[in-house]
């Protein structure tokens, strides 16, 4: 007799619980009414576009695929693929490398490290039009102040953005000054949730630092690397103030990346039909990156 | 004994010097950065055009603000900054708070993957159709179209934000709230709301400095009279390639509000990157 309220009580509890959930979800409608519009909205209405010839200004026809074969046998987009994945290459691997020695250096304790965190952190936080024109200014190979600093190392001046051979690498340049401490950051995040018993029994058994990073730490963080390779993978994709600003995709088309490309198409051709089929391919490639990415995050806490 | 101490010593100072070499190292391709920036935007037009370049300059000049503010509405363009990252701000603190918490009390992973989804979408892919729909309302010419287009950066930041802080807040005092028969609106407006303050603060942050950066809407939505700074700084270059001074006075001119806010909140803003980036 006792035990059946109680019975009742805790076989209530789940489901109330249950509903007791669900119904906090109505907080997240205003919401989900402005996202839908906001977002789901221009999703549907690009997929519409990019099945008709449409040019703004100009009356659109249902065209079936005619977009995407034609963006098929695009040799200027299958290029502008290229130059974004050898960019976002170079832009994920060096951001990380210099990010988690920068953690490393930042999990110390120092004075003032709260201050030079900050000031680290600048980069950043800076609006990315006013860092990429001075970065123009100083990749002007004639006046501009890195050409002078190699020049006293007694390297040979470069042409910097203005030469297609080496205007992908130097907007990388940009692209991992700007972007390291946001690896730094995430990678540090993981650096203060380790515990510290391994470190102590290592310490014990006269393990030096390097043994340490390599066995304990490395290990550990691994996931929050991955988590910042993800995060630095999907915005080097996405990357367009710095590239806009600097090269403008040039000179010719040898820093172009499908960003640029899908600009130009829409905001410079109007050709807004032709370029939602490049939203849907960017996109797919964006989303099948990420798989990629939270796959290979996925494998590092099996093994 | 002596001897041993004075190695251990020895050890710590080289320790010493050497973190803080490394921490030099570190900061210093920001330091030196900004402060050719400083450098550019006060040297005269003659120092900033010699080669080898002028490190320190023997006059300092206000010129290149003054032409900054002559060649253009650029007080007008600050108004226009401050109302589309504050009104985007506003609208996704007031959708975006009670959105994270219903989302963290109903602990729907899917509705925080939606957030994601946000996150991943190239800026681009939402101009073409909101750029058709904004002409054939006939907003364009008016700042309703960018704050609109700025949600799309600011409500995921206070959304994934307010998740992050309203799992960490625990949910007891709303629970005991319910039982004595508030609503669970009242439980949030009276109990959680309050409580919640510290992660408005780093969502509301993040969401100014984030919108106020953004350029691509800007230059792509914005008229003559509706430029947001961003767009402006890159007016100043596309007009006057090779006038250094004025270009890099009106860059730090829009960057400088971001700079000084970063070096004093970056304990916040530590704690809202970090909680959108590991959390996924």
């Amino acid at each position: 007799m006792s035990g059946s309220p109680a019975g009742r009580a805790l076989d209530a509890t789940p489901a109330m619980h249950e509903t007791h959930h669900r119904r906090y979800l109505r907080f997240a409608w205003p919401a989900l009414a402005v996202s839908l519009a906001v977002i789901l909205f221009p999703w549907l209405f690009t997929l519409f576009m990019s099945v008709q010839d449409w040019k703004v200004g100009q009356d659109h026809a249902f065209t079936g695929l005619e977009n995407y074969l034609l963006l098929a046998r695009d040799q200027r987009f299958r290029e502008a693929i290229l130059h974004t994945l050898w960019f976002t290459l170079l832009a994920v691997l060096l951001p990380v490398v210099f990010g988690t020695a920068a953690a490393v250096i930042f999990h110390q304790r120092f004075p003032l490290r709260g201050f030079f965190r900050g000031i680290f952190m600048m980069p950043m936080m800076a609006t990315p039009v006013a860092i990429a024109v001075v970065w123009t200014m100083m990749f002007n190979p004639q006046i501009g102040v890195l050409n002078y600093l190699l020049s006293l190392v007694g390297i040979a001046p470069q042409m910097w953005v203005f030469h297609q051979d080496t205007v992908i690498p130097s907007l990388v340049l940009v692209e991992v000054w700007q972007w390291t401490p946001l690896v730094m950051l995430i990678v540090l995040g993981g650096l203060s949730a380790l515990p510290t018993e391994p470190y102590e029994s290592a310490i014990i058994d006269g393990a030096g630092w390097w043994q340490m990073f390599r066995h304990i730490t490395y290990p550990l963080v691994l996931p929050f690397i991955i988590v910042a390779a993800i995060v630095r993978g999907i915005d080097a994709l996405k990357a367009f103030d710095t590239i806009f600003v600097i090269s403008q995709g040039g000179p010719g088309t040898a820093s172009e990346t499908i960003n640029m490309y899908l600009y130009l198409q829409a905001f410079a051709f109007y050709k807004v039909g032709f370029a939602s089929a490049v939203v849907v391919v960017f996109f797919v490639l964006i989303l099948a990156l990420t798989l990629v990415l939270l796959w290979m995050r996925e494998r590092t806490k099996w093994t | 004994m002596d001897l041993s101490q004075f190695g251990w010593q020895v050890r710590h100072y080289v320790r010493r010097a050497g973190l803080a070499f490394a921490v030099a190292v570190m900061v210093s391709p920001a330091v030196l950065f900004f402060l050719w920036m400083l450098s550019l935007a006060f040297k005269t037009e003659v120092d900033n055009a010699a080669y080898p370049p002028v490190f320190i300059p023997d006059r300092l000049t206000f010129a290149n603000f003054e032409s900054v503010f002559k060649a253009s509405p650029f007080f007008q363009y600050f108004i226009n900054t401050v109302i589309v990252s504050g009104g985007a701000t506003a609208l996704a603190l007031l959708l975006g708070v009670p959105a994270g918490y219903g989302i963290s009390r109903a602990n729907a992973k899917g509705l925080a993957v939606g957030v994601l989804i946000a996150r991943i979408t190239p800026g681009l892919s939402y101009l073409i159709p909101l750029f058709i729909l904004f002409q054939f309302v006939g907003l364009t010419g008016t700042l309703w179209p960018l704050v609109i287009i700025h949600l799309v950066i600011t409500l995921p930041i206070v959304v994934w934000v307010m998740i992050g802080f309203f799992d960490t807040l625990p949910a007891q005092l709303e629970e005991a709230a319910i039982m004595d028969g508030c609503s669970e609106w009242q439980a949030f407006r009276y109990i959680a709301l309050p409580l919640s303050r510290p992660g408005i603060v780093v969502s509301a942050i993040l969401s100014v400095i984030f919108s106020w950066n953004n350029f691509i809407f800007g230059v792509v939505l914005a008229g003559r009279e509706t430029r947001t700074l961003p767009v402006a700084v890159y007016n100043v270059l596309s007009f006057d390639q090779l006038s250094w001074g004025p270009l890099a006075a009106a860059g730090l001119l829009v960057t400088l509000p971001v700079l000084i806010l970063t070096v004093f909140v970056q304990r916040d803003i530590v704690a809202g990157m970090t909680a959108g980036g590991v959390k996924n």
